[in-house]
């Protein structure tokens, strides 16, 4: 009875017009530009971000956590009308999302996908509210090697879930701490590799590093591979599923829901991990496979539901411990940071309201993106018909204003601009900047727990083998890495990715 | 010698990581190191770049062993030096001529990047979007931004 109590306080925190008013809009505006092709969650929340900076900290977070439901879903209707996923996390929904669109059922498909995104969003939001407290007197227990093993079993999640070779995925995981470092030394006050810049003294900014590698970079990718977009143009048809469809998403949308639940609360986990392993679920256990692929409403309803309750699980190591576990939530730190909040298991205690409140939002933001969506999907479509030679400088204008307008900081866009080019350059060598993004972020708390792991215990490195969680932690590391290193799962793991 | 093994993706990828690796552990030692107690300002920075070395060393050899060989795809000069020239003047001129004549270079230089751009079709946005910003961002979001030339 505890949780219903808890809920109450979150309900309070959040009714009042003006959060409803900022969840609103939130869930609005990162549909609008989680919609425009080429542009995923971590785009849009960057992007965004400026916008919430003068506003109340809970209304400044609920928006956010908006705006991220929001953009979600834009990308799952770019999926399914024009075959191009905004994210990797939307990846899956083209294969049998288009396929549909292209039998004239594209409204069908958005349906069932607002559907089981709304109940995959309503469970994870009381699995995270019945988890949260369990998992924070846990995390009471963790001391800076358990913090330190843990973010290694993050990082080395993330090489798993990246695309392509391991070597260089890992590479540029190294090099995402080693931008980490970039700014002064917490411990030491010493400046690290500014080269003499004042601007580099306090470090890269995350809106900078993710806006060069995830906004301007991919618009070059789109401008040499030409806009082959080809918009579905017959009518949409209509959104409500027939009785049929609703009998056979049932199953796959409570599947989807389970699986993604458990899966987004793993370090390095979330939306993507979640969306690909509830298709290859429904792919392995339906009657018919040959059907996946071309038009299964179970290749749509499965994934969307898994995607929605894997991105907002993940809320669940950013809440109770502090560690964000992927791109989206290191930028939900960086904005809890600017309000003052420092996430880890102290701020439900301190700021019960604030706590409660955030995830209370989160049923709400999912319930307006049902809401909202349903009567504005004609004008989402239509806004996908303009053509990308305009859209493009559009997008790029918001990038720069975005970035400006964190420190009034010319050089900050310039800054973007230089991660733009070599975020470009990465692609070309066929490197994924996703897991540099997460060394970025960790990079700071990882060094700041290994000195501290070390000095308590005089320089004995063995410490991370002696304490039961953190040996834990680094044996499941080892594991993955071995998973890793055997050549059949990772051909399994390539034919995953490789499915679209 | 040729350098035409550099076209070579994994041959790039991999004297990238290893330069970058050389440099930053080089970096590092400018820095007190410390002991493994007491860590200093070089010390985890020293592991990282030798870390990331020693993979860019392994992706390079591992290059020259493979029988598949990709090249890198050609470099598209043209739109990256047209946005790379917008967001520039964007960012360098803001200060001076304000956002709505900022934001008009941008969408007027950045816009050509496109194969199919028209010069009738950039100007109108441009206009557009210099009052669209003035609007939102200025007033509507309140964001500190100078509006007019100075």
């Amino acid at each position: 009875m505890e949780l219903i109590s808890h809920l109450g306080i979150g309900l309070e925190a959040v009714l009042t017009w003006q959060n409803l008013g900022y969840c609103f809009l939130g869930v609005l505006l990162g549909t609008l530009i989680g919609v425009l092709p080429g542009l995923g969650p971590v785009a849009t929340i960057a992007m965004l971000l400026p916008v919430t900076y003068g506003l109340p900290p809970l209304s400044a977070l609920i928006m956010l956590a908006g705006i991220y439901y929001g953009a979600q879903y834009g990308g799952s209707t770019t999926a399914i009308l024009v075959n191009l996923p905004g994210e990797s996390s939307s990846v899956v929904t083209c294969l049998d999302g288009y396929a549909m669109a292209r039998q004239g059922r594209a409204g069908v498909a958005l349906g069932i996908a607002a559907l089981g995104s709304f109940f995959a969003g309503t469970v994870a939001t009381l699995v995270i509210a019945a988890a949260a407290l369990p998992l924070a007197e846990f995390a009471l227990k963790f001391g800076p090697a358990e913090y330190f093993s843990l973010m290694l079993l993050g990082l080395i999640a993330a090489v798993v879930l990246a695309q392509g070779d391991v070597f260089k995925a890992i590479a540029m995981v190294v090099a995402g701490l080693i931008l980490g470092l970039v700014g002064t030394d917490v411990s030491s006050g010493a400046e690290r590799f500014t080269f003499g810049m004042p601007e580099l003294a306090d470090g890269i900014s995350f809106v900078v590093l993710s806006m060069g590698l995830f906004g301007i970079a991919e618009i070059m990718i789109n401008l040499e591979r030409g806009s082959g977009r080809d918009v579905f143009s017959t009518r949409i048809g209509s959104l409500l599923p027939k009785r049929e469809d609703l009998r056979q998403s049932v199953k796959p949308i409570l599947r989807g829901t389970a699986l993604g639940s458990l899966l987004g609360i793993l370090p390095g986990g979330g939306a993507v991990l979640s969306s690909f392993s509830a298709y290859t679920l429904e792919k392995r256990i339906a009657r018919d496979p040959s059907r996946f692929g071309k038009g299964a409403i179970e290749g749509v309803a499965g994934p969307e539901a898994a995607n929605n309750a894997g991105a907002q699980t993940s809320f669940i190591p950013l809440l109770v411990m502090g560690l964000p576990s992927n791109a989206v939530m290191a930028l939900m730190v960086g904005a809890m940071m600017i309000h003052g909040i420092v996430p880890g298991p102290q701020v439900m205690e301190e700021r019960p309201a604030l706590f409660w409140g955030l995830i209370v939002s989160m049923w709400i933001g999912n319930l307006f993106l049902v809401l909202l969506n349903m009567p504005l999907i004609g004008l989402w479509a239509r806004l996908l018909k303009v053509p990308y030679r305009l859209l493009y400088p559009v997008i790029l204008l918001f990038c720069c204003v975005g970035v400006y307008s964190i420190n009034n900081s010319a050089f900050d866009v310039g800054l973007t601009l230089f991660f733009g080019m070599l975020g470009y350059l990465f692609v070309k060598l066929n490197c994924e900047p996703a897991p540099l993004l997460l060394g970025f972020v960790l990079g700071p708390m990882m060094e700041e727990n290994l000195r501290r792991a070390m000095l308590l215990a005089r320089g004995n490195a063995l410490v991370f083998f002696e304490r039961p969680i953190s040996l834990t932690l680094l044996i499941a590391s080892a594991l993955l890495l071995c998973v890793l290193a055997w050549p059949k799962a990772r051909k399994a793991r390539d034919l995953a990715f490789q499915e679209n | 010698m040729s350098l035409s093994f550099l076209k070579h993706r994994d041959v790039a990828a991999g004297l990238l990581f290893l330069l970058t690796g050389v440099v930053v552990a080089a970096g590092a030692c400018q820095y007190p190191l410390g002991s493994a107690m007491r860590m200093g300002a070089g010390y985890f920075p020293l592991l990282l770049g030798g870390f990331l070395a020693i993979l860019g060393a392994a992706v390079l050899l591992r290059a020259f062993f493979s029988r598949q060989k990709h090249l890198v795809e050609r470099l598209m000069l043209k739109p990256m030096l047209l946005i790379g020239a917008g967001v520039l003047a964007f960012a360098g001129l803001l200060g001076s001529i304000g956002l709505a004549a900022a934001s008009f270079l941008l969408i007027a230089l950045s816009g050509l990047a496109h194969q199919e751009s028209r010069m009738r079709e950039l100007l109108p946005l441009g206009l557009a979007m210099a009052l669209f910003g003035a609007g939102v961002f200025v007033w509507g979001l309140g964001l500190p931004l100078p509006l007019l030339p100075a």
